[in-house]
C-alpha cells in the first residue's frame, strides 16, 4: 500500500468519520474519537480491498448523491417543513450552477471568444461563486414568491413549473449569457492545485510534500470531502432552524394556515422566508454541481433530472426529516445508478423483443423511478424515516 | 387650532372607551348576497357576551370580519378605541384578540404541547438568525414558554395528552385545545365560535367553568357564538341576537328569552 | 342620513385632515398623514379598478395593442400580425380543448392534474397507432387526410378517456380514499405524467412522427396576406363542435348537472345522493377525451413528439388560471387569449419564448386578479 492510497483513504475517511461520529450511540467524546478511528479504518480497508476502478466509481457516485442530498435538503425546507410545492427545483438548480460558473470562470479571450460567449467571467474564488449562486437563487425565489405565496398552494406548483421551463429556455437561447445551446466550459475545480505537481503555493512545504503523490486523476477524492462538508454544514444549520420556533411556525403553516395566522404569525412572511432559504440551498447544490461537472449545458436541467428525481428522493427518505432527505438522495441515486446496470444487463432481452428497444433503454429507468414514486405514495407515504413526533427541541436540557 | 385637533379625539374616545370592541355599521356582500347588513353593537370589557341567531344570520361572517379574514365592504371595527378594520389576522392577534373556529383547526401532526407553544407572541426564535446566533436566549425563552404551556395544559386537564398528536384528539378535546391555545397568548378578548358544539356534557361543564374563571379571575372578555340555549342563558350576559345580517336586539338573557321578535326570527328562519 | 359626504357623518380623523388651517407642527403632521392616506386610497382604487373583469380584458387588449405599437419599428412583423392572429386562434383552440378538461377535472376533484399534458400526448400517439392499423384511405379534398384519420381521431378520444380513468383507479382513487391531502394527489399526477411519457418514449422512441407524410396542399390565400391551410379550418371546426358537445353535456344531461353540483360543493352533493365516484369517472372520461382530441389536433398541426403535451402544460395552466380555475367556459376564453398572444408575440420576440409569454400573462393575472376573469371576488 503506497502513500497515494493512504492519502485517498484519508479523504474517504472524512465523510465516514462524520457519519460514524453522528450515529455511534455513546457520549459525544467517545463518539468523536471512535468515529475518527472507525472512519479511517474503514476507509483504509475500502481503498486497500477494492480495485481502483470500482473505488473511483464509488467516489463519483458519492459526490453526485451528496449534491442531490443538498438539493433534497433544500426541498425539505419547502415541502417537508412548510408544505410549499416546488415543482421547479430545476430552475434553482440551473441558476445556481450557471451563477457559480459565471462567477468563477474567466472571460474567454482570443480565438476561444469566437466559440464561447458569456456575459461575464469574474474569476472569483469557489466560495464566492457558491455564495453568489445562493443569493441569485434566493432573489428568483423572492420574485416567484411575491405573486404566488398568498394564494392556494397549487399556484406555486404551477408557477414553479413555469419558471423552470423559462429558465431552461433562457440558458438554451441566450448565447451572450452563458454560451446558449453550447456547453459552458472550463469551470474551475476548487483546491485542484492540491493534486497538481507544483502544489498550491499557499500550502506549507511540508504539506506539499505529503500531498505530492496525488495525481490529477485523484481529484474526486478531494471534491468528495468538500461536498460532504457542505452537506454536513447545511444539515446542521437546517436541523437547528427546523427544531427552533421558526421551524415550528413553518410546520404550523403546513398543517393549518388560517389558525397560524390567528396565532399572530405573518403567514406570507414565513412562507417567503422558507421559500427563499430552501431555494438558496438548491442554488448551492447547483453551484456544487457546476464545479464538479466542469462543463454545464441546459440539457442537464430537465424536469426529470432536475426536479422529479429530487422529489422521489425526499418522499422516499422521509418528508420533514433532514436525515431522511440525505438517505433518500443516496438511495434513489443508488437506484438510478443500479437501473443503468439493469438496463445494460437487459439489453439482449430488449433486443429480442424489438430491435429498436435497446437504444431506448434509458427511458426504462425513468419509468422505474416514476413507478417507485407512485408505490411510495400509495404504500409508504411517510417514507423510510418519516417525521419525528416532537420536532421542536430547542430547550435547555 | 389645538382645540380643533383635540376635540374630535375626545368625542371619538368618548363613547367607545367603555366598550372594548365596537362594531359600527358593518356590511359584507358575497356575490350579491348580503351576509352582514349594517350591523352595529359593542362589547363591554370583562363580560361574556353571547351572540345568537338563526343559521345564516351572519354570525360567523361577523367573526371573520372582526378577526381580519374578510374585509368589510363598509363600516368600522374599533378595539379599545383604536380602529382595527380590515387589518390582517396576525395584526388583529397582536392587538389582543384571539379566536377559535367552529370546526377546530388544530395543527394535526404536531403534538398538543407544540400546538400550544406555537402561540405566544414575540418569540425570539421565530427570527431565522436567532436560533443560530443567540441560541442561549432562544433556549431560555423556549423553556419559559414550555413551562407556561404545561401550566395551561394542567389547568385544562390535558397534561396526560401533551405528547399526543393533536389530530388524534376527540372533537370535544380539540375544542378545548383551541381554548387552551388562545390562553397562551394572554389576550384581552377571545372570540369563541360555537365552543359547545360536539362537546360531551362533562367536558361542557368543564369548558363553562374555564370560561367563567378566565373572565372573572383574569379579566378576559368573551364574545361567543352558540346554539345551545342553556349554555348561553347560564353563561352569557348580555346576549346579542342577530338575524339576517343585522342586530335584532340586545339585552340580558331573560329579556332575550321572553322577546317575541327573537322567537319569530328563529321560527321564521326555520320555515323560510 | 346615509349620504357619504355629509360632513356631520365624517369620522374625526377625516375632519382633521380636511381642516385647511395648518401652521403648527401637529397640524402639518396631520396634513402629511392625510396626504399619505389619500395616496394609499388611490393605490387601492387602482388595484380595485384592475380587478374589474372588463378593465382587465381591456388591459390585455391594450397589451396586444402595445405589441402592435412595438411593431411600428418593424414593418415586416406588422404585416405578419393578421396571419399570426388567425394562427393564434388555431393554437388557442387546441389549448382551449386541453384547458377545458383540465379545468373540469380541477372543479370536480380539486387538484391540478399535472398529467394532463401527457394525456394529450397519449391521444396523439393513440391516433397514430390506429392510423397505422387502418388502411390508408384516399385524402378528402381539401384536406390531406382521409377517413382513416377521422376514425382514428374519434377512437383516440375515448381511449385517452379510458387511460385517464385507469390512472384514477390505480393511483388517485386509493389516495382519495385515504383522505390524503390534495397536494399528494398533485405529486402523484406528476409521477403519472413521467410514467406515461416514459412509456411513450419506450414504445415510439424520441423521433418525430407525422400523421401524413408528403407535401401539404397549397395554402388558401385570404385577404391581408393570411395564408391558411385547410387542416387549420378543421381544427377550428372540430373545436367548435366539441365545445358545443361539452356545453350540452354540462347543461342538459343529468350527469353534467351532477358534475357541476359536485364542482360547486362536494360534501353537499355526496349528501344529496349523487354517486360521486361515477361523477369522477365521467369527469375523467370527458377531460381525457378532450385532451385526446387536443393532442391529435396538435399532432396534425405540427408533429408528434413524446414531450409535445408536457410542453403545452404551462400554456394550458395559464389559460385555466386566466379563465378562473374550475370554470370550463373560462378555460375556453383563456385558451384563445393565450393562443393569440403567444402567436402574435413571435413576431417580435424569439419564438422559443412563446411559453414564456404564457407564463408572463399567468403571473400578471395572479398579481392583479388571482381569481381569473370569471371568478368571484373575495372569499
Amino acid at each position: 500500500m503506497d502513500s497515494r492510497m493512504w492519502l485517498k483513504a484519508l479523504f474517504i475517511a472524512i465523510p465516514l468519520a462524520i457519519l460514524a461520529a453522528r450515529f455511534i450511540p455513546l457520549t459525544r467524546m467517545w463518539r468523536l474519537l471512535l468515529g475518527i478511528f472507525a472512519g479511517i479504518a474503514v476507509a483504509v480497508f475500502l481503498v486497500w480491498l477494492l480495485p481502483p476502478g470500482i473505488m473511483a466509481y464509488l467516489v463519483s457516485f458519492a459526490i453526485m448523491a451528496s449534491i442531490f442530498a443538498v438539493l433534497s435538503l433544500g426541498l425539505n425546507v419547502h415541502w417537508g417543513s412548510s408544505g410549499l410545492i416546488n415543482f421547479g427545483i430545476a430552475a434553482f438548480f440551473a441558476v445556481g450552477a450557471y451563477t457559480a460558473a459565471l462567477f468563477s470562470t474567466a472571460m474567454p479571450t482570443g480565438i476561444l471568444a469566437l466559440y464561447s460567449q458569456q456575459a461575464f467571467g469574474l474569476q472569483m474564488p469557489f466560495l464566492v461563486g457558491i455564495l453568489a449562486a445562493a443569493v441569485v437563487s434566493g432573489v428568483i425565489a423572492l420574485l416567484v414568491g411575491i405573486p404566488t405565496l398568498r394564494l392556494r398552494e397549487d399556484y406555486l406548483a404551477i408557477a414553479t413549473i413555469g419558471i423552470a421551463e423559462i429558465i431552461r429556455l433562457i440558458f438554451q437561447n441566450e448565447r451572450w449569457l452563458a454560451n446558449g445551446p453550447q456547453p459552458l466550459q472550463g469551470i474551475p475545480q476548487p483546491l485542484h492545485c492540491l493534486v497538481q505537481s507544483p502544489s498550491c503555493d499557499w500550502l506549507p512545504a511540508s504539506l506539499q510534500m505529503i500531498l505530492s503523490p496525488l495525481t490529477p486523476r485523484d481529484y474526486p477524492y478531494i471534491y468528495l470531502a468538500i461536498v460532504v462538508l457542505f452537506v454536513v454544514i447545511i444539515y446542521l444549520v437546517m436541523e437547528r432552524a427546523i427544531r427552533s420556533p421558526w421551524g415550528r411556525v413553518l410546520r404550523a403553516i403546513r398543517e393549518e394556515e388560517t389558525s397560524t395566522a390567528m396565532s399572530g404569525k405573518d403567514v406570507f412572511a414565513f412562507k417567503m422566508q422558507a421559500f427563499i432559504v430552501g431555494s438558496m440551498i438548491m442554488g448551492i447544490g447547483g453551484g456544487l454541481y457546476a464545479h464538479y461537472m466542469v462543463s454545464i449545458d441546459y440539457t442537464q436541467f430537465t424536469p426529470l433530472y432536475g426536479t422529479f428525481i429530487i422529489w422521489v428522493m425526499l418522499v422516499l427518505g422521509g418528508t420533514g426529516n433532514n436525515k431522511g432527505a440525505i438517505l433518500g438522495a443516496f438511495a434513489i441515486w443508488g437506484v438510478w445508478a443500479g437501473t443503468a446496470f439493469l438496463t445494460d444487463w437487459l439489453q439482449p432481452v430488449l433486443a429480442a423483443i424489438s430491435p429498436s428497444l435497446p437504444s431506448r433503454s434509458p427511458y426504462l429507468r425513468y419509468l422505474l423511478i416514476a413507478v417507485l414514486l407512485e408505490l411510495i405514495l400509495l404504500f409508504r407515504p411517510q417514507g423510510l424515516l418519516g417525521e419525528e413526533k416532537q420536532v421542536s427541541q430547542f430547550i435547555e436540557k | 387650532m389645538q382645540v380643533v385637533a383635540s376635540e374630535p379625539q375626545k368625542s371619538k374616545s368618548g363613547t367607545p372607551m367603555q366598550a372594548l370592541l365596537d362594531i359600527q355599521e358593518i356590511v359584507k356582500d358575497f356575490g350579491g348576497v348580503r351576509a352582514v347588513n349594517h350591523c352595529s353593537f359593542s362589547v363591554s370589557p370583562q363580560t361574556i357576551t353571547g351572540l345568537i341567531g338563526p343559521n345564516g344570520a351572519g354570525k360567523t361572517t361577523l367573526f371573520n370580519l372582526i378577526s381580519g379574514f374578510y374585509k368589510p365592504d363598509e363600516g368600522k371595527v374599533y378595539f379599545k378605541g383604536e380602529e382595527i378594520t380590515a387589518l390582517p389576522p396576525h395584526k388583529i392577534f397582536h392587538k389582543g384578540i384571539c379566536r377559535t373556529f367552529q370546526i377546530p383547526r388544530e395543527h394535526k401532526s404536531m403534538t398538543v404541547l407544540e400546538n400550544l407553544m406555537l402561540v405566544p407572541p414575540g418569540q425570539l426564535g421565530e427570527r431565522l438568525w436567532n436560533p443560530w446566533f443567540r441560541p442561549r436566549r432562544v433556549r431560555h425563552q423556549e423553556g419559559e414558554i414550555r413551562d407556561k404551556a404545561l401550566g395551561i395544559l394542567e389547568f385544562v386537564g390535558f397534561i396526560h395528552l401533551k405528547d399526543e398528536y393533536a389530530g388524534n384528539l376527540s372533537g370535544g378535546q380539540k375544542k378545548l385545545l383551541e381554548l387552551a391555545r388562545t390562553m397562551m397568548a394572554d389576550p384581552e378578548m377571545i372570540l369563541l365560535d360555537e365552543p359547545g358544539a360536539g362537546v360531551n356534557p362533562t367536558l361542557m361543564r368543564q369548558l363553562t367553568q374555564y370560561i367563567t374563571q378566565l373572565c372573572h379571575e383574569h379579566g378576559v372578555t368573551f364574545l361567543l357564538i352558540e346554539h345551545d340555549m342553556n349554555l348561553v342563558m347560564n353563561l352569557c350576559n348580555p346576549v346579542v341576537v342577530m338575524s339576517e345580517g343585522r342586530v335584532l336586539m340586545e339585552g340580558r338573557p331573560e329579556q332575550v328569552r321572553s322577546d317575541d321578535r327573537v322567537l319569530e326570527a328563529y321560527l321564521g328562519g326555520q320555515y323560510r | 342620513m346615509d349620504r357619504p359626504n355629509d360632513p356631520s357623518k365624517r369620522t374625526p380623523r377625516e375632519s382633521m385632515e380636511l381642516d385647511p388651517s395648518g401652521g403648527g407642527s401637529p397640524e402639518t403632521l396631520v396634513l402629511v398623514e392625510g396626504v399619505q392616506r389619500a395616496q394609499r386610497r388611490f393605490d387601492r382604487r387602482v388595484v380595485a379598478l384592475l380587478k374589474n373583469p372588463i378593465v382587465l380584458t381591456l388591459a390585455l387588449l391594450g397589451l396586444i395593442a402595445l405589441l402592435w405599437w412595438a411593431a411600428q419599428t418593424n414593418w415586416a412583423a406588422v404585416q405578419r400580425l393578421p396571419a399570426l392572429i388567425v394562427w393564434g386562434v388555431m393554437l388557442g383552440s387546441i389549448i382551449a380543448l386541453g384547458s377545458i378538461g383540465l379545468s373540469l377535472a380541477y372543479g370536480v376533484l380539486r387538484f391540478a392534474n399535472f398529467c394532463h399534458g401527457d394525456l394529450m400526448t397519449v391521444g396523439a400517439y393513440a391516433a397514430f397507432a390506429l392510423l397505422a392499423l387502418l388502411r390508408q384511405s384516399t385524402p378528402l379534398a381539401p384536406f390531406s387526410f382521409g377517413w382513416g384519420f377521422l376514425v382514428a381521431l374519434l377512437l383516440a378520444m375515448p381511449i385517452t378517456g379510458l387511460v385517464a380513468i385507469g390512472i384514477d383507479r390505480v393511483i388517485y382513487r386509493p389516495l382519495r380514499a385515504r383522505h390524503g391531502s390534495l397536494v399528494i394527489l398533485e405529486m402523484a399526477s406528476l409521477g403519472a405524467a413521467f410514467f406515461v411519457r416514459s412509456l411513450i418514449y419506450i414504445v415510439w422512441g424520441a423521433d418525430f412522427y407525422f400523421y401524413y407524410l408528403g407535401r401539404e396542399r397549397p395554402a388558401m390565400q385570404l385577404p391581408l396576406g393570411i395564408r391558411v391551410q385547410a387542416y387549420q379550418f378543421f381544427i377550428l371546426g372540430l373545436t367548435l363542435v366539441l365545445i358545443v358537445c361539452v356545453y350540452l353535456l354540462l347543461e342538459k344531461t343529468k350527469m353534467g348537472k351532477a358534475m357541476r353540483a359536485t364542482a360547486d360543493n362536494l360534501e353537499l352533493s355526496k349528501v344529496s345522493g349523487i354517486n360521486t365516484e361515477q361523477v369522477v369517472s365521467w369527469t375523467w372520461m370527458i377531460s381525457g377525451a378532450l385532451a385526446g382530441a387536443a393532442g391529435v389536433l396538435l399532432g396534425l398541426s405540427a408533429q408528434l413528439r413524446p414531450a409535445m403535451g408536457w410542453e403545452l402544460l404551462l400554456p394550458m395552466f395559464a389559460a385555466v388560471i386566466l379563465g378562473s380555475i374550475g370554470n370550463p367556459y373560462g378555460a375556453l376564453v383563456g385558451g384563445l387569449i393565450i393562443g393569440i398572444v403567444e402567436q402574435t408575440s413571435t413576431a417580435f420576440i424569439n419564438p422559443a419564448y412563446a411559453s414564456g409569454v404564457a407564463f408572463f400573462i399567468m403571473i400578471v393575472v395572479l398579481l392583479v386578479r388571482p381569481q381569473g376573469i370569471f371568478g368571484k371576488a373575495g372569499g
